[in-house]
């Protein structure tokens, strides 16, 4: 071994918990840091889920002000996407991208340090507007101005929490792009490099086009409020509608970059448990890619009541149904990935499929909004709640609990106890279900989101719908055990495999993986590898 | 600069750097938001601690970075990790400039027009909201928000900063040059050339300003032709001021020696976002001031 290996060696021994987790170059340490950060962030955000279908469990004001309605309602969404669903998948991407590509750690551990740590302060901001005069930011998580512009004191604080967020993403999104591209271990060619990489390469691309939109979008918002700027004022010649396109050329982009990474974690959980090679490979990479692509050209079809001309409506229209057919591409792989396939059907596999059924649910909620005349009567009802809600938490966070249990026996070397894994699936699956099936037949009926009181119409499938919440919302704290018990506690050793057909490199080194994952670059053995043109 | 066994990975080792950088970038946001409320002297106090806070994390951290690239502590893998880093940040940047020009296409483009009655929308909208307003270009909306105003023409100082920017790309590639020749009196001498020519641009541009607020009554508040002029230009002269306080960064580090001609990565990364900060002058110039 050289001096740097012994360098790097002999600092794991010698380092305080202040130096480990404060000013740490280690991926693994950065990659977890990430996730707890974003679990401590689900239950912060779910806690006001759970005031909001409080609320909503009768018609009538029960518990709250509207006003207060409205910022929990905001803040909810501003928390799970930037503080839940992103710094989740780049904590996955901080584990497993270096372990999958045979590289000693990230391309660039001191930013990646950085990234992880402007989060938090990020937060402090954001969720200090509780406590302001005038409340927190109360017009949902869009921001739309003029709205958003007449809040209290939270606005300045608001936009700047998202421009921390901001750079915090697009730094943690250079390196992403610069690990997979620079450190690739000699031998793994691109196209058999593992899809949850395939899936964060093009993620990250994505981020770092559209973050800085969305700062431009809020920096506009920050000269309107504070500078005397008229950019959303159509007396001064400018036009509210202008903050929603510049918003939704990030905010749709946005949508994928909460969705490609599970993309990815399915495509390496279903094969493994399905005993046969991902069907098509370079099908799905081409599908992320042209899914990547899309997002950019589909944003109106977040605005198609807000007013733009016909032809606007329909390329919009066109572009987006588009996306069905790649979307489309990925579930039928999957499925043939299953087909005929030795399936048993372990903890990761159970949120996998979850994730197949309850995606396509979503997806094709998605499509039928997607249709001008039908979305006329869908836009901002109950019914968009039910669709992104199935695809962020049917989709992108039970690909992330999915990814936990996939991993986390290399990351901890324990095997947590599989009852109770399977216990939270089937608990959540089930309760997912009752808490947003029912938001679609409200939508259909007519009943408008963000709004805390409702026509008693509705109240029989709001009581149903809000059983569910609660019942999913307790039904996580059985993961906050597991991963607990499995972390702390458990005495079952994991082998370095874990799971019988897992292929791929980061199953050759041992549960728990050491400190900084390769040294020298890995020699490439195919058979080793889960993807691309190799042999099984 | 001499190459570690490059059949080993390189993992640096940790960095106070950046939990102060985060810190610092927090401060000075906690420090904006709480004078933009109003809260003057609170603001201005916890401001210039983030402020300090950042520029002595840049000594700091760059510090320590070129200490160790002169050691010889980087293997070519990092080396091409930090071009990477700073191409997709360039690329990030592009993106910013993007939503700005993007939101001077769309009001150009479609809103004014609607104002003044064309297409269907716009028949709607200027019969019923807006009468009499017809679009023109530079407008301050049908209100004439912030008063009447002139906008400056392009063939004045505009021209003569984009041809001082324009040579200042072709001074920055000269002093490359004589970088990767070993000539190190014309690097400092062009290099030198360069940094004034960025701040003879950023003397014009200020110059420019005071021009239009004190002459020509065009501010901030002059509807959406002075929010969407002083939106693009001043993020392009803060980039301009950025850049030119990285290139005197180099030129100091020229004067004491630093960089060989195979080993001279920052540099390279200044130059290349000097060339960034020229290109979005040029689409400014063409789109703000020409159209």
């Amino acid at each position: 071994m050289s001096s740097t290996a012994q360098a790097i060696h002999h600092e794991d021994h010698h380092q305080g918990w202040f130096e480990r987790w404060f000013m740490s170059t280690n991926h693994k340490d950065i990659g977890t840091l990430y996730l707890s950060f974003s679990f401590l962030m689900l239950f912060v955000g779910g806690s006001l889920a759970m005031l909001i279908r409080a609320e909503l469990f009768e018609p009538g004001m029960q518990l709250m002000q509207p006003y207060f309605f409205n910022e929990i309602s905001g803040m909810h969404g501003l928390i799970m996407i930037f503080g839940v669903i992103m710094p989740s998948f780049v904590g996955l991407a901080n584990w497993m991208i270096p372990m999958q590509i045979g590289a000693p750690d990230m391309a660039l551990p001191r930013l990646n340090n950085l990234s992880f740590w402007i989060l938090p302060f990020a937060f402090i901001l954001l969720l200090s507007t509780f406590f302001m005069p005038g409340g927190a930011p109360a017009a949902g998580w869009t921001m739309y101005p003029p709205l958003v512009l007449q809040g209290g004191e939270s606005v300045a604080f608001m936009i700047f929490a998202i421009h921390l967020m901001g750079i915090s993403s697009i730094l943690g999104s250079i390196n992403i792009i610069a690990t997979i591209l620079n450190l690739r271990a000699p031998g793994l060619d691109l196209l058999k490099m593992p899809m949850f990489c395939w899936s964060w390469l093009i993620t990250s691309f994505l981020v770092i086009a559209v973050m800085p939109v969305l700062a431009g979008a809020v920096t506009m918002m920050l000269f309107d409020r504070f500078f005397g700027t008229n950019f959303f004022n159509a007396a001064a010649g400018g036009d509210p509608v202008m903050y929603q396109h510049v918003f939704w050329f990030f905010g749709h982009p946005e949508v994928y970059i909460m969705i490609l990474p599970a993309f990815g974690i399915i495509s390496e959980i279903v094969p493994t448990f399905a005993r046969k090679p991902l069907f098509g490979y370079k099908a799905m990479v081409y599908a992320i890619a042209c899914i990547a692509f899309l997002s950019f050209i589909v944003w109106s079809h977040h605005m198609f009541t807000v007013g733009i001309p016909l032809g606007g409506e329909v390329f919009f229209m066109y572009a987006t149904m588009l996306i069905a057919v790649p979307t489309g591409v990925k579930i039928f792989n999957w499925v043939t990935t299953m087909w005929k396939g030795s399936m048993s059907f372990e903890v990761p596999m159970l949120w996998a499929i979850g994730f197949i059924v309850l995606f396509s649910i979503g997806g094709f909620s998605g499509v039928m909004m997607a249709l001008v005349p039908a979305d006329f009567q869908y836009y901002g009802t109950y019914f968009i709640v039910a669709h992104f809600h199935y695809v962020l938490v049917g989709g992108a966070l039970f690909s992330i609990i999915g990814a936990v249990y996939y991993w986390l026996p290399k990351w901890s070397g324990h095997m947590y106890s599989s009852f109770w894994g399977k216990l939270h699936f089937w608990s959540s699956v089930i309760s997912v279900n009752v808490l947003f099936f029912p938001q679609q037949f409200l939508g259909f009926a007519g009943m408008p989101r963000r709004i805390p009181d409702y026509n008693v119409a509705f109240a029989d499938w709001n009581m149903v719908s809000s059983i569910g919440g609660f019942w999913f919302g307790a039904t996580q704290l059985i993961f906050v055990g597991v991963v607990i018990h499995t972390v702390f506690f458990s005495k079952d050793k994991a082998t370095s495999r874990v799971w019988e057909h897992a292929h791929g490199l980061e199953w050759t080194l041992p549960s728990p993986a050491p400190h900084h994952s390769f040294t020298v670059p890995p020699v490439i053995d195919d058979s080793q590898l889960a993807h691309g043109d190799v042999s099984h | 600069m001499s190459q570690p066994n490059a059949n080993v990975y390189y993992v640096p080792h940790n960095s106070r750097w950046p939990i102060i950088a985060t810190l610092g970038m927090f401060l000075f946001m906690v420090g904006a938001a709480v004078w933009l409320n109003g809260y003057d002297t609170p603001g201005k106090i916890i401001l210039t601690i983030g402020a300090l806070s950042i520029i002595g994390m840049m000594f700091g951290w760059f510090g320590n970075v070129i200490h160790e690239s002169m050691k010889g502590t980087f293997n070519s893998q990092v080396d091409t990790s930090f071009r990477m880093g700073m191409t997709w940040f360039i690329f990030s940047e592009v993106f910013f400039f993007a939503a700005f020009f993007g939101g001077l296409f769309y009001i150009r483009t479609f809103v004014v027009p609607w104002l003044g009655g064309v297409g269907d929308k716009g028949v709607i909208t200027n019969g019923f909201i807006w009468q009499g307003f017809s679009a023109t270009w530079p407008t301050n909306g049908p209100e004439a928000v912030g008063g009447s105003f002139t906008s400056g023409s392009p063939w004045g100082i505009p021209l003569l900063n984009t041809l001082l920017l324009l040579s200042s790309s072709v001074t920055v590639t000269i002093a490359h040059h004589a970088l990767r020749a070993g000539n190190r009196k014309k690097l400092i001498g062009f290099l030198g050339l360069t940094i004034l020519l960025g701040i003879t641009f950023l003397c014009c541009q200020a110059y420019e300003y005071w021009e239009s607020y004190v002459h020509l009554n065009m501010t901030l508040h002059s509807g959406i032709y002075g929010a969407t002029f002083y939106i693009l230009t001043g993020f392009h002269g803060l980039h301009v001021t950025l850049g030119t306080i990285m290139l005197i960064v180099m030129w100091l580090r020229s004067v004491r020696g630093h960089f060989t001609p195979q080993n001279h990565f920052a540099f390279e990364a200044v130059s290349w976002y000097w060339h960034f900060v020229d290109v979005i002058w040029l689409c400014l110039f063409l789109f703000v001031y020409i159209l």
